[in-house]
């Protein structure tokens, strides 16, 4: 089980305060669907996904990234007990949406990248050390339930 | 062999003119180090690597990263042959340094980072898809000759 110290716990609920969870969740949906063209089979029915601009501008997409990045605001309230956090969602990916969990490190790693992105400066090695566990967290949590 | 379109190669030349290379590449390697602590084991003699801010303000560090980002920038000029132009350090990295590939895949993961922190906005996601294609290509470069 992945453990968060203190500090870590107030990095990041401190820097996901400032957070727009709408456009950041858009945003990183959209990213993973660019950078790594092969997850839009689990998006078929979102309509044009043909080019960067028409991903990013997609309104599906943004709904869908809004809702992910909701989600993951569960994590932070319980940084002690992602896998429980996450033992329905995990089901649901496995089960029914058949995604591979390796998926789920590469979105984590387009939510960090966008934090970078967003914060600049203020995305310190040790702010991203802190969001790179709990990413990393959340990947295993959505995991556990795999079968 | 990886294959780079003219666009993505502009786009990688355009932002590599705009990188500072000392001090992106010691903020690289230091932040590699920070993230993902199990990397210090490779510069044992760099001195204090303690927390953050001593990695961070290492004078080794700085200087090593700078070094590693300069070698980055002959895989700009050569992006038609990854391999060849990284022949030899790959072999270093094997015969000598004994390094596990896997962590050229995260420092080039660190460097994305780094260039989101710097650029922003203009990190869009097309810019994002081609510098991960580089720094994937360059990974998979430099762990060609292992054996």
């Amino acid at each position: 089980m992945v453990h968060f110290t203190v500090e870590e716990k107030a990095v990041i609920t401190s820097l996901w305060g400032k957070v727009n969870v709408e456009e950041a969740g858009g945003e990183a949906l959209g990213r993973l669907l660019v950078v790594y063209p092969w997850t839009q089979r689990f998006f078929d029915n979102f309509g044009n996904l043909s080019s960067a601009s028409a991903i990013m501008g997609n309104p599906k997409v943004k709904a869908h990234g809004k809702k992910v990045l909701t989600s993951l605001g569960e994590a932070i309230k319980n940084m002690d007990d992602l896998k429980g956090t996450f033992a329905h969602l995990s089901e649901l990916h496995c089960d029914r949406l058949h995604v591979d969990p390796e998926n789920f490190k590469l979105l984590g790693n387009e939510l960090v990248i966008v934090l970078a992105k967003y914060f600049g400066k203020d995305f310190t090695p040790q702010v991203q050390a802190a969001w790179q566990k709990m990413v990393a967290g959340v990947a295993i949590a959505l995991a556990h339930k795999y079968h």
